[in-house]
């Protein structure tokens, strides 16, 4: 009898050993002559129980982790072959772990349970059913269907992703449009795009074609930041074998109508997650924000119209064509409607992907998911959003996870990072980092930005020094201000909002003498 | 910060790994390969650095000459993306973490570690020639950090112990006696 072991293959369970797991269980197997069938599945997202081993028994998957790779031996001794209930390690049928049984998986139904790249795998968990209706809709039915969904776009911004769709439907058919998916996620603290990428790759493939059936583009390219090589990997081969089975190229699910997919690598340049600036990277350029207008829409890339959509955004689109926009529009709150995936990073317990309609409260995510910090120690600050986006103190964790809620209080919710921080962290240190990333990161092009960072690590070096503080501290204030309201974009433009809220939240670090930095 | 600035030709010169492994026909393939594709400056940039280690400064006249642009629009787009260089590494590429999440679990303090060790700052190579250090902005490995990259292996939860036990078993040199 054979069976069946699944050991996921993405960053975060190959970064703490997985590959390692599966040689030695392939060798303890080989050493009890037992025959195994061993999948490389995505990972649950449950990434404290990386690397999660799951077996095949006859009474389901169940699950060991983590999975240290000097512990297989032993574990497979110990009758881990047979699903073996009474190792410390076991966890039982892991989709009742209260982790994930109290999660609303819209999107990321599939992670963990299918082997990414195994297109029968993706099509007996419902891929290609959002496709498959599509194929029979017009156009303009496509994207009325998005509408209804209210799908704003996850990269951050949040524009409505039916209204963009339907300003590219909108210009003249006959001249080339694109489709471009900006998998750029440089933001610390996120990965959801990546798990997109490495666990379920057929699904933004899917999304995009369906937006090219949309808005009558035959090209789509995804750009791909060349941090994540594995997800180019991933897509490459799942781009190849989509075409063979004629999901993509000249004739998209007998429709008649072509749609072609490349993968596009990034060159290490936090900037071209910037729409506009992607769009020159992708024109072989140096990545330098455009002004806007013109928008993206009427002339993107090459000129031609295009629609720039976050994974995230694009890996929705399949479920709602296959459930209908109203089914998703169903989850959410107020004008953010349906599921956030939220990203539980930093030092946290539990961190991993959470998706959930939106409108749970931060503090729900910290303490029922995220158990508390990694270092037991209490928290002091959570940085929702990236690097361009507030450290919240306690008294906001009670916000429920809602574009306009955090927007109110001067946060944002971006593209869903969570960033924890123990009652350790120096936040003028982070102050001073927020600047000095923009100071390496700023594309150049517009003096606020690519001055104003320089200049707003020195302002904060003179305030931790205590020189001049008061003056320093109205400059700083003065040098934010210019920074939000000259810069071309959201790098200078929002850079000073981290800053802004150590100065508002936590002065007493701002005043304080710098620590030294504990080797 | 930008990649040029990086290293101090004398050291470079004598340790190069891969000085005999490319000529200017090797370029020209790999141009030729790619420049058909729209926007194909990016990844004939990637296919170079992927088969030589690097850009050599000798690539921008040939790829501006054959995509018929100026080699300042080569050289602007080089020095603009802090993944390309010009110059070779040492034999091992490690890229640090020094973004948010990171820092949140201690990774600060591992970063200097990590110098202090080495004995090298960021976009500096080891006397040795073992290893060339980087900073990396988020391997997307956020739940889990310190996290580090070697070549192309990521590492999560790392510690300076870890890390002082892998630069073991990735240096490769033999002690010279004076």
């Amino acid at each position: 009898m054979t069976t069946t072991i699944y050991v996921p293959c993405d960053t975060t369970a190959l970064s703490l050993g997985a590959d390692r797991v599966a040689q030695e269980l392939q060798l303890a197997a080989a050493a009890q002559s037992r025959d195994i069938r061993l999948v490389r599945n995505g990972s649950r997202g449950l990434f404290w129980l990386e690397p999660l081993v799951e077996v095949e028994t006859p009474h389901g998957r169940v699950a060991y982790g983590p999975v240290e790779p000097d512990q297989i031996e032993a574990l497979v001794a110990g009758g881990l072959l047979d699903g073996n209930a009474e190792h410390p390690l076991y966890l039982g049928d892991i989709a009742q772990h209260p982790y994930l049984k109290q999660q609303q998986r819209l999107t990321f139904a599939r992670i963990g349970i299918t082997d990414p790249i195994c297109i029968d795998d993706y099509i007996a968990h419902g891929g290609f059913a959002g496709l498959k209706q599509a194929a029979v809709m017009t156009p303009q039915e496509i994207v009325d269907e998005v509408k209804t969904s209210g799908l704003r776009g996850r990269g951050g911004a949040a524009f409505p992703a039916g209204i963009k769709w339907q300003t590219v439907l909108d210009e003249p058919q006959n001249q080339q449009k694109y489709i471009v998916c900006n998998a750029d996620e440089g933001d610390s603290g996120t990965f959801a795009d990546r798990l997109v990428m490495e666990c379920d790759p057929y699904m933004l493939i899917e999304g995009m074609t369906v937006a090219g059936l949309a808005v009558g583009a035959t090209q789509g390219f995804i750009y791909v930041r060349s941090e994540y090589l594995l997800s180019q990997k991933l897509l490459d081969e799942a781009i190849r074998r989509a075409e063979a089975q004629g999901y993509l190229g000249d004739n998209v699910c007998g429709t008649g109508r072509a749609f072609r997919l490349d993968v596009r690598l990034g060159a290490g340049a936090y900037i071209c997650g910037e729409e506009t600036s992607l769009l020159e990277s992708l024109e072989g350029k140096r990545g330098l924000v455009r002004s806007k207008p013109p928008l993206p829409a009427i002339k993107g890339l090459f000129g031609q119209p295009t629609v720039v959509n976050n994974v995230l955004s694009l890996a929705a689109v399949p479920y709602i064509l296959a459930h209908g926009g109203k089914a998703y529009a169903d989850y959410g709150m107020g004008r953010s409607l349906g599921t956030l995936p939220i990203q539980l990073a930093g030092n946290i317990k539990q961190g991993g992907l959470i998706e959930l309609a939106f409108g749970v409260t931060l503090r729900k995510i910290l303490d029922d998911f995220g158990a508390g910090t990694f270092t037991g120690r209490p928290m002091k600050a959570v940085q929702v959003g990236g690097p361009l986006m507030a450290y919240m103190p306690e008294d906001q964790w009670d916000t429920p996870m809602d574009y306009e809620a955090f927007a109110k209080l001067g946060a944002g919710i971006g593209h869903g990072g969570v960033v924890v921080f123990d009652d350790t962290v120096d936040m003028a240190e982070q102050a001073r980092f927020a600047m000095e990333f923009c100071a390496v990161e700023s594309c150049g092009k517009c003096t606020p930005c690519r001055i104003g960072s320089v200049r707003g690590v020195e302002v904060i070096d003179r305030i931790r020094a205590g020189d001049d503080r008061d003056n320093n501290l109205v400059l700083l204030e003065e040098l934010c201000e210019t920074m939000v309201d000259g810069s071309l974009c959201a790098m200078g433009g929002m850079t000073p909002f981290p800053v802004q809220s150590v100065m508002k939240y936590f002065p007493e670090d701002l005043m304080a003498s710098p620590r030294p930095v504990e080797a | 910060m930008h990649m040029s600035e990086r290293a101090d030709p004398k050291t470079t010169d004598t340790t190069l790994p891969n000085a005999g492994d490319w000529n200017t026909d090797t370029i020209r393939e790999e141009v030729a390969a790619l420049q058909h594709e729209p926007g194909a400056l990016l990844p004939i940039l990637h296919a170079i650095q992927d088969r030589i280690g690097y850009v050599p400064e000798a690539a921008i006249p040939i790829i501006a000459d054959m995509l018929q642009q100026t080699r300042a629009d080569i050289h602007g787009v080089i020095s603009f993306y802090h993944h390309f260089r010009t110059r070779p590494t040492g034999s091992n590429v490690l890229e640090v973490c020094r973004a948010e999440a990171c820092q949140a679990r201690g990774g600060r303090a591992f970063e200097r570690h990590v110098q202090e060790r080495l004995g090298v700052g960021y976009h500096d190579t080891t006397a040795d020639n073992e290893f060339t250090l980087e900073p990396v902005y988020c391997l997307g490995n956020c739940a889990c950090g310190p996290s580090i990259r070697v070549n192309n292996d990521i590492i999560g939860r790392m510690t300076p112990q870890k890390f002082d036990q892998l630069a073991d078993k990735l240096t490769t040199s033999v002690l010279q006696l004076k």
